[in-house]
């Protein structure tokens, strides 16, 4: 996705001609056992993409998904002029969260993008991707899923792993994580990001097949409401 | 006007249908406009509990995301009764079902405005076969709603966060188990409304789950189609 992201920087002026908004935007995580790392939020052209569902994850992506890490998606998003709001939450989202913030976007960047990390999952995060923003004064809701960055097999074993590539989930905030697990899969056959099927958990605090607990960290889509309000 | 866009259709709480305006009604709303909603059960097999129903001001919440639930919802979430829900403002246009609304059921009632700034509408019920989730409308917005027009909303199965998952015998007040219903203990992981991750059951992993997996929810739980007269 950064080479998508410099090779369409170009372009981005001949899109359209809107005018720079006065945002202020409101996330909230859904979710009822599970955490948002550090959120990134970017006003951008209408071509450019932190992820792209059924494409390959870029490296940078890949390490926000797996380990929370935004500071490679903000060196793209920098190169290619866009708006940011970087961590509006300053550090993690808990379950029930909402977090209000206001972000200014030149007029070029007419969509905006919403990744962060779901935790505990091997390489989950919620996500938005380049959806065009509303031009009419006015409040926006939307509801955003949890997608899979198809990077990581899904083994639910919490071992602090959150560098990428390396398997393994970094923690359970919440501390309702278990250890001992031997993994419920070794092998991740979407190699492309695509909507996460959600997490198997078990109820075995000290082996099993998860760390994660079924009654506690498992979701239904959405797992976060956007709020855009247009002024 | 809450919009959403296709992208995100799929996974969403909120479609709106609005039809053209009938010749037979005027087309703004006055202090004693009539709404007439039509509730149903989208789940397979999670009964909900007798559906409640306000008109209420734009102050007003039963609930919202991540604030701790009241006793009053806590009661509704845990044992199916809506009526210390509807009690908090007693005095506003309400509806309490007699029945439990069955799987693939519907239910219809009309509500009728007798302040203007009540222009809100709440509705909620417990999906049984859990420990504390429900579904419903939360301060939905009436006033953009002409005569003749209707609104169709499919809503998200929320935890009210007052009672842990636990899927245990006992712990469950629907005919999936006939345990106990509300408890005025907290003991859930997460002490806040959030939206529910749906329920494991026995056949899905959970050992000691009264559930099975008929008893699976995924959203949308409820269709509400709201009709001004």
């Amino acid at each position: 996705m950064q080479k998508t992201l410099l090779a369409f920087a170009i372009c981005a002026t001949s899109i359209a001609n809107v005018s720079a908004q006065d945002l202020t935007i409101s996330i909230t995580n859904l979710t009822h056992g599970s955490h948002f790392t550090p959120l990134l939020v970017a006003a951008h052209a209408a071509d450019q993409h932190l992820f792209e569902a059924g494409m390959s994850a870029s490296t940078n992506l890949q390490a926000m998904a797996e380990g929370g890490d935004t500071s490679g998606l903000i060196n793209d998003l920098n190169g290619v002029s866009a708006d940011i709001s970087d961590n509006p939450a300053a550090g993690l989202m808990t379950p029930g969260q909402s977090v209000s913030f206001d972000l200014m976007t030149q007029s070029a960047n007419t969509h905006i993008s919403v990744v962060a990390m779901v935790l505990p999952t091997n390489d989950g995060f919620v996500g938005l991707d380049a959806m065009h923003i509303p031009t009419a004064v006015g409040t926006y809701t939307y509801y955003l899923d949890a997608y899979d960055a198809g990077t990581e097999a899904n083994d639910e074993i919490i071992n602090g792993a959150g560098a990428p590539g390396a398997a393994g989930i970094p923690a359970d905030p919440l501390g309702e994580g278990g250890t001992g697990a031997t993994g419920v899969t070794s092998t991740e056959s979407n190699m492309h990001v695509h909507v996460h099927r959600g997490v198997l958990g078990d109820t075995n605090a000290t082996g099993g097949s998860s760390d994660l607990d079924s009654r506690v960290h498992r979701w239904l889509n959405p797992v976060a409401r956007l709020v855009i309000q247009v002024k | 006007m809450k919009l959403m866009t296709h992208k995100t259709l799929f996974a969403t709480a909120l479609v709106l249908a609005i039809s053209a305006c009938s010749d037979d009604n005027d087309d703004s709303t006055t202090s004693s406009q009539a709404y007439r909603i039509s509730i149903t059960n989208l789940t397979h097999a999670q009964p909900l509990s007798p559906p409640i129903a306000m008109l209420h001001d734009s102050t007003f919440n039963w609930w919202s995301i991540g604030d701790t639930a009241s006793s009053a919802l806590e009661m509704m979430a845990e044992g199916g009764d809506g009526s210390a829900l509807l009690a908090l403002a007693a005095k506003n246009p309400q509806h309490h079902d007699s029945d439990v609304l069955l799987p693939g059921s519907s239910t219809e009632f009309t509500l009728t405005m007798t302040e203007e700034s009540h222009n809100r509408l709440s509705v909620s019920g417990m999906l049984v076969n859990t420990n504390d989730a429900f579904s419903g409308l939360n301060s939905a917005e009436l006033e953009s709603l002409l005569p003749g027009q209707n609104m169709v909303y499919y809503s998200n199965v929320y935890d009210a966060g007052t009672e842990m998952n636990s899927e245990l015998a006992g712990t469950i007040p629907g005919p999936a188990d006939g345990g106990s219903g509300f408890d005025a203990a907290r003991d859930d992981v997460t002490s806040v409304v959030t939206l529910h991750g749906g329920v494991v059951s026995s056949d899905d992993g959970l050992a000691t789950s009264a559930l099975g997996d008929e008893h699976k929810f995924d959203n949308a739980a409820l269709r509400i189609e709201v009709t001004a007269l």
